[in-house]
């Protein structure tokens, strides 16, 4: 999917303005990390593309048309093709891992077929091997409230790799990991992204992460665009001035200082690996 | 004028004292015209006329009635109670939850989908609340008695008595429940393009499961008491024998249902208790 936003805004409920003019496009297979501190607007913004919010003014296009004035069949289609990683993930507690996994797919499934996989799980296998992608397969009949914190993020990352959508969004989608686990984990969406050549929006935490996995970079702050660049571009200075008064050093990973490759054997790999 | 002598500078007062009394003497004012209005006189109850006419009623249970044959139509009386109530409350749910459902705005989609049809919604929903209002608000002893002029004298009449009245009540518990719950779980769903059932089956459903299954369950045991009620206007069960009894004024027969019908709520409690804890 393609995603075009002009002068996108959004006012929330009491007053606050979580986006203040957002202009971005994003072409489809693009794979894009979304940074900034928190309060910025990030998980508005994947709101807004994930069309869970409706923007207050500007324009919205997804594949070429406005999702708000879609009829509500297409609209429902539309949406069984965007896969969003909630950063708490929104799965019941007495739920087992492959309903939660299934339930991903309800959108492309007929409405027969999803309540019947209620009674007996419609795909297994499937389930499965999207759990074990995340090295959670031996847990497909636990019940989500056996897991933890991170095990469970890891269920929604499943969810949505199951679901196979031309858009995926996720919104700080390893905030509850350990950096190997999160690494893996942005690195599993990567790789779904890049091996069926749909797009990637993720809001991340760490810095680092954004920088070692996606080609292009978008800062936020107080709800508009700091900038937008590829990430052998992205300065320290801009980093320090994204964060600036919120935080004296930029987040990472453990709050490791910011360790970045010299931007000149980086900028020699094709952008495509 | 002070109220604390300089002399005594004893403890302190509890501030608490005058609004305590204040509202002790309200709520006695409230409580004793609603006693006359009521007429409750217990001194009536000691009146040695009285006494003696509850007591040869009482009397009159004494011996229990213990014959073979007694003993199998109050076994099978019990069973027919326990049936009635258990096939009523099945309906009851089967009834209770869709309309629960169907009332629930957690559901709505239209708080994320283009409103276009944003009257609709309401329009439903409306006469579909005031229909439970009804269902529940008219006594399950009133439907019994409708239905008995409908499919006669038997159980049928209590299991549509307690259907109707029990799905009125189950279904405004069971959508505040629904309304309670955490629901992002079914915004995901309907987010990713699953249709409203689904966003409620695999959202709302699995979050609610237990209250709603300890609702239910202590609504059977309230089913269970309520089919002897409605026994007594020709529904069926052990009430129906009851209230034969009661007319032939064969007071053993009356004790012997007494103790069947307090083995029945017991063995109620039990399995409920057991059911509950099971879940939770």
């Amino acid at each position: 999917m393609n995603v075009a936003i002009d002068n996108l805004q959004l006012v929330l409920p009491g007053e606050h303005r979580a986006l203040a003019g957002v202009t971005l496009a994003i072409g489809r297979g693009e794979r894009l990390a979304v940074i900034g501190p928190s309060g910025a607007g990030k998980t508005s913004l994947l709101r807004v593309l994930g069309t869970a919010l409706r923007p207050t003014a500007g324009a919205l296009a997804i594949d070429g048309a406005d999702p708000w004035l879609l009829p509500r069949a297409r609209l429902r289609r539309l949406r069984s093709g965007i896969g969003t990683v909630h950063q708490s993930p929104p799965l019941p507690p007495r739920q087992r891992l492959v309903t939660a996994v299934l339930a991903g797919r309800l959108g492309a499934w007929g409405f027969w077929r999803g309540l019947a996989s209620l009674a007996y799980p419609a795909d297994i296998a499937g389930a499965r091997a999207a759990l074990a992608r995340l090295d959670l397969d031996g847990r497909l009949f636990d019940r989500c409230d056996r897991l933890s914190g991170g095990q469970l993020q890891r269920v929604g990352v499943a969810r949505v790799l199951y679901q196979q959508p031309a858009l995926i969004l996720a919104d700080e989608p390893v905030s509850s990991l350990d950096p190997q686990l999160a690494d893996h984990t942005v690195g599993e969406l990567h790789r779904e992204a890049q091996g069926r050549g749909v797009t990637l929006v993720a809001s991340l935490h760490a810095v680092d992460l954004a920088l070692k996995w996606f080609p292009r970079i978008v800062g936020l702050r107080d709800g508009a665009v700091a900038f937008d660049a590829p990430p052998v571009r992205v300065s320290d200075r801009m980093l320090r001035d994204l964060y600036g008064a919120e935080s004296p050093i930029v987040p990472t990973q453990d709050n490791q200082p910011l360790e970045r490759p010299e931007p000149k054997p980086r900028a020699a790999q094709p952008l495509c690996r | 004028m002070s109220l604390h002598p300089v002399a005594a500078p004893g403890p302190p007062r509890d501030p608490a004292l005058w609004p305590r009394l204040g509202l002790g003497v309200a709520a006695l004012a409230v409580l004793w015209p609603a006693l006359e209005i009521a007429e409750f006189r217990p001194a009536t109850l000691l009146d040695p006329k009285n006494l003696e006419v509850m007591g040869r009623f009482l009397g009159t249970f004494f011996p229990l009635v213990l014959t073979p044959e007694f003993l199998a139509l109050v076994v099978r009386s019990t069973v027919e109670t326990l049936a009635l109530a258990t096939a009523g409350i099945a309906l009851a749910i089967g009834l209770g939850l869709p309309l629960a459902m169907m009332v629930s705005e957690s559901l709505s989609v239209s708080r994320i989908g283009p409103a276009r049809r944003a009257w609709l919604a309401p329009a439903v929903r409306t006469p579909l609340r005031a229909l439970l209002i009804v269902m529940r608000s008219v006594p399950e002893i009133v439907w019994a008695l409708l239905f008995v002029r409908a499919v006669g004298l038997g159980p049928a009449a209590g299991v549509l008595a307690i259907a109707i009245n029990y799905a009125g009540m189950l279904g405004k518990v069971y959508f505040e429940i629904f309304e309670a719950g955490d629901t992002r779980p079914a915004r995901a769903i309907l987010e990713s393009g699953g249709a409203r059932v689904h966003a409620f089956a695999y959202g709302i459903l699995p979050v609610a499961v237990p209250e709603i299954v300890s609702y239910s369950v202590y609504r059977w045991e309230c089913a269970i008491r309520a089919s002897v009620v409605m026994g007594f206007v020709g529904a069926g069960g052990l009430g129906q024998q009851m209230e034969l009894s009661m007319r032939m004024l064969a007071g053993g027969e009356v004790a012997t249902m007494l103790a069947a019908f307090l083995l029945l709520i017991l063995l109620a409690d039990t399995v409920s208790a057991v059911l509950r804890k099971a879940l939770v």
